[in-house]
């Protein structure tokens, strides 16, 4: 009887010590839409994280948390085990982080590709992908040679819309016949389903293969089938070594390590961050040597010319599917716009899911 | 959409190469089901053999391993089900929930190290036929071997169920246990192979998945279809046959809708990703209406605890 009253006041003491310990130190959360190996999307944030842990500041994540119920259960759970800063990484973890930062006023939540910050200590933050788009949409007008792109798309968000536009724009400015073939698929990351979208187009006659999914099925389909690919938010080049021309890489740990430093420090405030190939938030893969070295040049020229702000992925005159203008001659589509795109743009086939 | 016929043999290939799985696993499933057993682990069987024949595949560099290996690990976990559900006798609904639960979970702790990795080519047949012969080529050629496996399975399912002997004592142990125990029949023995080779066709689907369909491991990557494989059995009322015309609709509406998508038909996008299991469900009710032959077919102790006494 003694002994076991020893035991569990012992225990009770170490589960205090540890939860003072807790409360002392500073954490930050990170909550992941895929497994960390998925060798997309979310390998690119846990690499961010990696970041940040190397600065010595404790972190803790949580994979493969499905966007809607579940996500707010596991935002709250970090929010109450003592975590100071909460990265979210995906667009469906939108409300609950809201939600959940409702109820925790002294936690700062950062939520990536989002716009709503409805409590002071939410902010959003994410990357220009568009602008890599754009690079895409060149050099697959290029080397197409049915001139039709198949497009696995994943949920009809601006973000993946904007995506869609952007590439058929800058395809269209080097190849007006081009054509653009998408397949919603409505997920971020399931292989198999992924694969017989890119069998189903590759079939159609699509000769190149991009994605707005997060695994690396696609394009080892597309290497099968000896059809140009392009990775998606990291380097894929190792799954498809002959047909990849080049992957959108997504770099998170500068803003992540500038972020949870602000907030150790004191100085986080909230805002609204959109970075893109300047900043170096988004960033290309080295280009396959099989586009030829004159495109090669021509891509990294367009490059700089993004980075620099002297091209715009989307520089009037601009047309919705019907003809209607979207943006005039000469002017360029605002950020605001860019936020809200829910139109596609003339020269892509089919409507976009409700 | 080209409309020629090397388009639509090339549409038909890719549909029986997608319903693969489901065919192994509901075949499996339904001899199972016939001793008069309700796995309901399917699914969990099928993602650990996914992850072992995976595995294996990286460590010994061998896909003949890989696949032996991934037959012998859903066997395993048809084991515990059957140690459970035959010699402990606990329910059959709850232990088989149960392994599905701990299939994917484990799955999940094994594959940590082996996500990431390409898969290796796995030899198919016929390659220089598939491009050689119109239209019929691509139907035929060009699969796996373990393609050609599954669209013969059914057909000998149904030749062993109702024309061999082991066949019968199946049968007659699925419809009354205690009729077939009084005759001499082991029950348990028949149950616990009819289980476990019902494990064993469970991992190969999965194998099938990570080495071949998909050659990857990933986590979750059988995404449900052992639940699909399991209602094919229901909704074919245990017919081998239908089970096949089954996971041939399914599989064959999956693709269409793909395609439709990118012709770009106007159709709700979110109405063509219900359409397989919509269709699916209609016409197997259809073509099994009849309800003698559904008696005929329906093991009567399906998911029963029997127990001789002594």
């Amino acid at each position: 009887m003694y002994k076991l009253f020893l035991k569990s006041l012992i225990s009770v003491l170490f589960l205090l010590g540890l939860s003072i310990n807790a409360n002392a130190e500073f954490k930050v959360g990170f909550v992941y839409v895929g497994p960390t190996g998925d060798h997309g999307w979310t390998y690119q944030h846990h690499e961010g994280r990696n970041a940040v842990e190397a600065l010595g500041i404790k972190t803790t994540y949580v994979e493969s948390v499905p966007e809607g119920a579940d996500a707010e259960r596991v935002i709250r759970q970090l929010a109450q085990s003592g975590h100071d800063l909460i990265f979210t990484t995906s667009f469906g973890y939108m409300d609950p982080t809201n939600k959940v930062a409702k109820d925790f006023p002294n936690v700062k939540f950062e939520h990536a590709t989002g716009y709503k910050r409805e409590h002071s200590n939410v902010s959003t933050y994410s990357a220009r992908f568009y602008e890599g788009r754009t690079l895409l949409g060149h050099m697959a007008g290029k080397m197409t040679k049915t001139n039709t792109i198949g497009y696995i798309a994943s949920f009809p968000i601006p973000e993946v819309i904007r995506g869609i536009n952007a590439m058929t724009l800058a395809a269209q400015k080097v190849n007006p016949d081009i054509k653009t073939k998408i397949v919603w698929v409505f997920t971020w990351y399931d292989p198999g389903k992924e694969s017989e979208a890119a069998q189903a187009l590759i079939d159609q006659g699509a000769d190149i293969i991009m994605q707005h999914t997060d695994s690396t099925a696609p394009v080892q389909v597309a290497e099968k089938a000896g059809v140009w690919s392009f990775g998606q938010a990291s380097d894929m080049q190792r799954f498809a070594p002959k047909s990849i021309l080049t992957s959108i890489i997504d770099d998170w740990a500068p803003y992540y390590v500038e972020r949870s430093i602000a907030a150790r420090d004191g100085t986080w405030k909230q805002q609204d961050t959109w970075h893109g190939l300047k900043e170096g938030m988004v960033a290309m893969a080295p280009y396959n040597s099989a586009m030829g070295s004159d495109l090669i040049k021509e891509v990294e020229q367009l490059q700089k010319d993004l980075a620099s702000g002297k091209v715009h992925s989307f520089t009037g005159p601009i047309y919705d599917q019907k003809g209607n203008i979207l943006v005039a001659e000469g002017a360029v589509a605002d950020d605001g716009m860019l936020a809200g795109m829910n139109v596609y743009v003339k020269g892509v086939e089919g409507d976009i899911p409700q | 959409m080209s409309f020629d016929l090397n388009f639509i043999g090339i549409l038909i290939g890719a549909i029986m190469a997608s319903s693969v799985p489901l065919i192994l696993a509901a075949s499996g499933e339904l001899i199972t089901e016939r001793s008069g057993v309700l796995n309901l682990g399917v699914e969990g069987m099928m993602i650990i053999g996914a992850i072992s024949g995976f595995a294996l595949m990286v460590v010994t560099d061998n896909l003949f391993f890989a696949v032996i290996g991934s037959m012998l690990s859903g066997l395993i976990l048809s084991l515990i089900f059957g140690l459970l559900t035959q010699s402990l006798l606990t329910n059959h609904v709850a232990t088989g929930l149960a392994l599905t639960i701990f299939g994917i979970g484990m799955s999940a702790m094994i594959g940590k190290n082996f996500v990431g990795i390409p898969g290796k080519e796995f030899p198919l047949l016929f390659l220089n036929l598939k491009e050689s012969t119109p239209f019929l080529g691509p139907i035929f050629f060009g699969h796996s071997i373990i393609l050609y496996f599954a669209f013969g399975l059914p057909f000998l399912t149904n030749y062993f169920l109702k024309k061999t002997k082991t066949g019968l004592i199946i049968r007659a142990v699925g419809d009354s246990p205690s009729s077939a125990s009084n005759q001499g029949i082991n029950v348990k023995l028949v149950r616990y192979s009819c289980i476990l080779y019902g494990g064993a066709m469970c991992g190969l689907a999965g194998a099938y998945l990570s080495l071949i369909y998909t050659p990857q491991w990933i986590e979750n990557m059988t995404g449900g279809r052992g639940w699909i494989a399991l209602a094919l059995v229901v909704f074919a009322t245990w017919s081998p046959i239908k089970v096949l015309i089954g996971a041939l609709i399914f599989g064959g509406i999956t693709i269409s809708q793909l395609h439709m998508q990118a012709v770009g038909l106007r159709i709700p996008v979110q109405l063509l990703s219900a359409l397989p299991y919509i269709m699916t469900i209609i016409v197997l009710v259809v073509i099994s209406r009849d309800s003698r032959k559904i008696k005929l077919n329906t093991p009567t102790s399906l998911g029963q605890i029997f127990y001789k006494e002594k």
